[in-house]
């Protein structure tokens, strides 16, 4: 009898200190993002875009599963495709479990990512990446929902570049936003957050 | 001489001190050996409207402290060293480098998310599989052409 009470002690404290972890991880002082910094849930924005092909797609499409989403630009020399091929690694290491994570690019630089041009380049990494494109003022919409930055830098010879907001966003299954991977982050953490945001879909109820 | 030259059979660079072409993970040396070059290699690009990027590391085996001043290829109507930095608000910034500074001993690597060789107008596509020359330009007047191997859209280092 002590001992079955001793072992359910050692569960709940065990429970607890999960919770705690969590909670620390997510809300408390261990989140990745500076306050005021953090995305908004994906259920409080508002966005209409195109995918690689063709297809209407709004925060309707992510939400459901969890989501991983990432800005960038087709003509992006070093960064974008270092990025996309780093988040097809990470699809391959989670493997099957992956499946349902929406993964998504979207591009900062829709002037010259037409959806052609977005279906073709999201065709040389990972077969569960996407490519978005759409108005000017529906990626800002998105890009401000993510509280994400872009800007176009003029350079020589009418040639432009874009500085963008490089973090992998990840949200869980009801849209609530779990936390970023930074640019450089190692493996070892990134693949823990993307599992991380997908348990988060029975675990936590909108926030 | 005898140093140079065992030197040159350690790094399996004869082939280039002949003039033959090389294996691509191999070292590229300029005459006097002082400046090594490893691991070049590029991403393939999709056809010829956007920058190709390119890596490799400069080691500095001289007595002198040299510097990287600049870029040139046949294959690019512009290019140059870019380096791309990431600021406190987690955005992206890319801006030249004309001035990389490597010590004695030293070495300095180009490499994904730091410094790339930036091949703005692209006289023809990168396409994977093929090589290309690219001329390294150093402060001393040293010009090293090497030969850069194109690997995948998705590669991530030398290696693939
Ligand atoms: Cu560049």
């Amino acid at each position: 009898m002590m001992r079955v009470a001793k072992i359910a002690a050692i569960g709940a404290a065990a429970v607890f200190a999960a919770l705690f972890v969590g909670w620390w991880q997510v809300d408390g002082p261990g989140a990745d993002s500076a306050p005021g910094k953090r995305s908004l849930p994906l259920t409080a924005m508002e966005f209409s875009l195109t995918d690689q092909d063709g297809r209407d797609v709004g925060p309707e499409t992510l939400i459901g599963e969890p989501s991983l989403v990432f800005f960038g630009f087709t003509y992006c020399p070093d960064v974008c495709p270092t990025t996309l091929s780093d988040i097809s690694g990470w699809l391959d290491e989670i493997g099957p479990d992956a499946e349902d994570l929406n993964t998504v690019f979207i591009t900062v630089d829709p002037d010259r990512d037409t959806v052609e041009a977005m279906a073709e380049y999201v065709s040389y990494f990972h077969p569960q990446i996407q490519g978005w494109t759409g108005l000017p003022d529906q990626i800002a919409a998105i890009a401000d929902g993510f509280r994400a930055t872009y800007e176009k830098v003029e350079g020589e010879n009418g040639e432009y570049t874009m500085n963008h907001t490089a973090g992998v966003f990840l949200f869980d299954a009801t849209g609530r936003f779990v936390t970023t991977i930074d640019y450089h982050e190692p493996r070892e953490f990134a693949v823990p957050k993307i599992r991380r945001a997908m348990q988060n879909r029975t675990e936590r109820a909108e926030s | 001489m005898f140093k140079t030259f065992a030197k040159a059979i350690q790094s399996l660079s004869v082939a280039l001190l002949m003039g033959l072409p090389m294996a691509s993970s191999a070292q590229q040396l300029s005459e006097n050996a002082s400046i090594v070059v490893e691991s070049p290699w590029a991403r393939a690009s999709l056809g010829m409207s956007r920058p190709g990027g390119a890596y490799l590391t400069v080691r500095n085996e001289g007595s002198d402290q040299i510097s990287l001043i600049g870029l040139r290829a046949e294959i690019s109507g512009m290019a140059s060293i870019h380096e791309t930095r990431t600021n406190s608000e987690g955005v992206s910034i890319m801006a030249p480098a004309d001035n990389i500074v490597i010590p004695p001993g030293g070495m300095f690597a180009l490499e994904p998310g730091g410094y790339h060789a930036m091949l703005m107008q692209l006289q023809s596509p990168l396409v994977e599989g093929e090589t290309f020359p690219l001329t390294l330009l150093f402060s001393d007047g040293t010009e090293l052409e090497i030969t850069v191997p194109v690997l995948g859209i998705g590669a991530r280092g030398p290696e693939g």
